[in-house]
């Protein structure tokens, strides 16, 4: 709650994130180190197509099935394709569906837990036993029977993880909401007759800014854990899409009993991904959000 | 107490109704046609059932509320889920089989992961930063970030390649042999415990750290008591209390976890059911699992909740 709403110039601003990071290096330097990875990883899903030495679905028979070498880092798969290439393809996918989902389950999360924690009342309660009576299944369920209905693809994956994810996080701004509700900026903005819009988007959501960005951070690592586990069981995205998870099921399976290296550049890079997403997650928090310290 | 029990169980009921709706809503509303999907799995064919049979065998040509009132009164009322879509068997047939094996399969990470836990949550505790607490933190993280998939995959293939040993898939019930069953369940157990006693471990670390700065373990240090005596006897057992709830909390990543090790392991617990139903469009079963899987959930935590009082002599219900 460093800044009032509204009042800073660009110049500020700009100064205030500088600081922001200073703090970040100098207080938690692992969540620091986290923080490039996964920068890093955003840039590699970005740029995949242009760094990978070979397509995604390149196919050579030739050399099927061969070790890790300075040709190929991650070995190939049973068809010959490049498993450093696919893992690089891997990135983007996960990049394309972490960050929608994860900004599709924020901006859910935000529009509940703002109607929900300063409407109070009728309205509130019944949000959350609907909350409630969602949060009793659990996720990968959801996703299953969901996608037994639509059908696998990235569209349906990306809305469905998205409120699925936006639901559950409505608690967490709404309890923040509760508390930026009873300060005197609000009052006083009651008492000038202000419209509960006006004051929502000008008073209430600058405030709880904070936990909507450590919200969404750890929401990028929760959904490309979950998309890889529904690719896993082959719900997710339908193959040849190079998935991490689908990388680590389907017909690869077979093969990794010749081939071990098949088993463990995906999960690999998955770990190191989700890994440095909730450190970096951890870390915003404890600056960002003391309030928020040791719950998860 | 009675009156906080009552009040309980009837918030129980909304809850319920809402969770059932949600049920029922996801399976029938959600675009693209049921169907058309069944139509275009081959079995179909074989079990010449044509469009209009099918719709009628589902009970589609109603309005949407009685299709509700229906469904829901057929299980309040004779637990009646409806019948497989090509066994024709009682769904409440396979649910009853599957639940114990997910059950069992649930308890036994919950005990890997508190054992796994609480002696590491404690020690962080009382070695607050230092490097011992940064290395169990950090660990406790990685721990949450490993998909469990990816090491049921890796206890597959591995030891396989280097002993020629692979963990045994040939399912044992509980009620035939329980030292067996067990034994078999243990693997995926300890995958699915240690993931979970991430979040117990800091659970129990900030607990700890809580309870330690309170005045009656300042009197315990004061009266000359032992390290040992103070933390295990005085700190631990109120730090405890709280940890209890997690096991709440836990139950659906429990159950979601036990979906994937499920089919790894291939353990025919409700996941296994689940993922069985869904490859073959079986809606009945798909529709029976999720309700029960989320109606469980809500009765534990319930059941939680209630323990709470009883465990913690503090808690007054209101």
């Amino acid at each position: 709650m460093h800044s009032e709403p509204g009042v800073l110039g660009p110049a500020t601003r700009t100064a205030c994130v500088r600081s922001f990071l200073q703090r970040l290096f100098r207080e938690k330097p692992l969540g620091a180190a986290c923080g490039v990875v996964f920068v890093l990883f955003l840039l590699v899903g970005i740029c995949a197509q242009w760094i990978a030495p070979f397509g995604m679905n390149e196919i050579n028979p030739i050399n099927r099935l061969k070790p890790p070498s300075w040709q190929f880092p991650f070995g190939t798969d049973n068809l010959g394709r490049d498993m450093f290439s696919r893992c690089l393809h891997g990135a983007q996918l996960s990049v394309i569906i972490g960050i929608s989902a994860a900004s599709l389950a924020t901006l859910i999360s935000v529009l509940i837990g703002i109607v929900s924690g300063y409407l109070g009342g009728k309205i509130d309660l019944f949000v959350q036993r609907f909350v409630d009576a969602w949060m009793s299944f659990p996720d990968l369920v959801i996703l299953i029977v969901v996608v037994s209905v639509v059908g696998p693809g990235m569209p349906q994956i990306i809305v469905t993880l998205g409120m699925l994810l936006g639901i559950a996080g409505s608690r967490i701004i709404r309890s923040a909401v509760l508390s930026v509700r009873e300060h005197m900026y609000v009052h006083a903005a009651q008492s000038i007759g202000a419209s509960t819009v006006r004051i929502l988007w000008r008073h209430i959501l600058p405030n709880v800014l904070p936990p909507v960005i450590v919200l969404f951070t750890t929401r990028v690592g929760a959904v490309i854990l979950a998309e890889s586990g529904l690719s896993f069981l082959g719900l997710g995205v339908p193959p040849p899409a190079p998935t991490w998870g689908g990388m680590l099921s389907g017909t690869g399976r077979t093969f990794m009993f010749q081939g071990p290296w098949l088993a463990l550049a995906p999960g690999l890079c998955l770990t190191i991904v989700v890994y440095a997403t909730n450190m970096f997650g951890d870390a915003l928090r404890d600056l960002l959000d003391p309030r928020m310290r040791g719950s998860r | 107490m009675q009156a906080y029990i009552i009040r309980r169980l009837l918030a129980l009921v909304p809850t319920l109704f809402l969770a059932s709706v949600i049920v029922f809503v996801t399976v029938r509303l959600i675009p693209g046609d049921i169907i058309d999907m069944m139509l275009s799995q081959n079995d179909v064919s074989a079990s010449k059932l044509s469009r209009d049979q099918l719709v009628e065998a589902l009970g589609l040509h109603r309005p949407m509320w009685n299709q509700y009132l229906r469904w829901a009164g057929a299980i309040l009322l004779h637990g009646d889920f409806g019948r497989s879509l090509w066994q024709n068997e009682p769904v409440s047939d396979y649910l009853l089989a599957r639940l114990p094996v997910t059950f069992e399969l649930g308890i036994m990470s919950l005990a890997v992961a508190l054992v796994v836990a609480i002696p590491i949550g404690m020690y962080s505790a009382i070695r607050q930063d230092t490097s011992g607490d940064y290395v169990a933190r950090s660990f406790s993280i990685l721990m949450l970030s490993v998909p469990s998939f990816w090491i049921g995959t890796m206890v597959m293939v591995f030891p396989s390649i280097w002993w020629g040993w692979s963990p045994e898939v040939k399912f044992v019930a509980f009620s035939a042999d329980p030292l067996q069953s067990l034994k078999q369940m243990l693997i995926p157990a300890v995958i699915l415990g240690t993931a979970l006693s991430a979040v117990t471990m800091r659970m129990t670390r900030t607990m700890m750290l809580e309870v330690l700065r309170q005045d009656y373990i300042r009197t315990a240090w004061a009266k000359g008591l032992s390290e040992r005596l103070v933390v295990l006897r005085h700190a631990l057992r109120n730090a405890l209390i709280p940890v209890v709830t997690l096991i709440g909390l836990y139950a659906p990543l429990l159950i979601g976890g036990a979906v994937i090790l499920e089919q790894i392991f291939v353990i025919p617990g409700m996941g296994l059911l689940l993922l069985d139903a869904v490859n073959q469009r079986d809606y009945p079963i798909i529709t029976g699992v999720f309700l029960v899987l989320g109606v469980s959930i809500t009765l534990i935590n319930l059941a939680v909740d209630l323990s709470y009082g009883l465990l913690d002599p503090k808690v007054r219900y209101r």
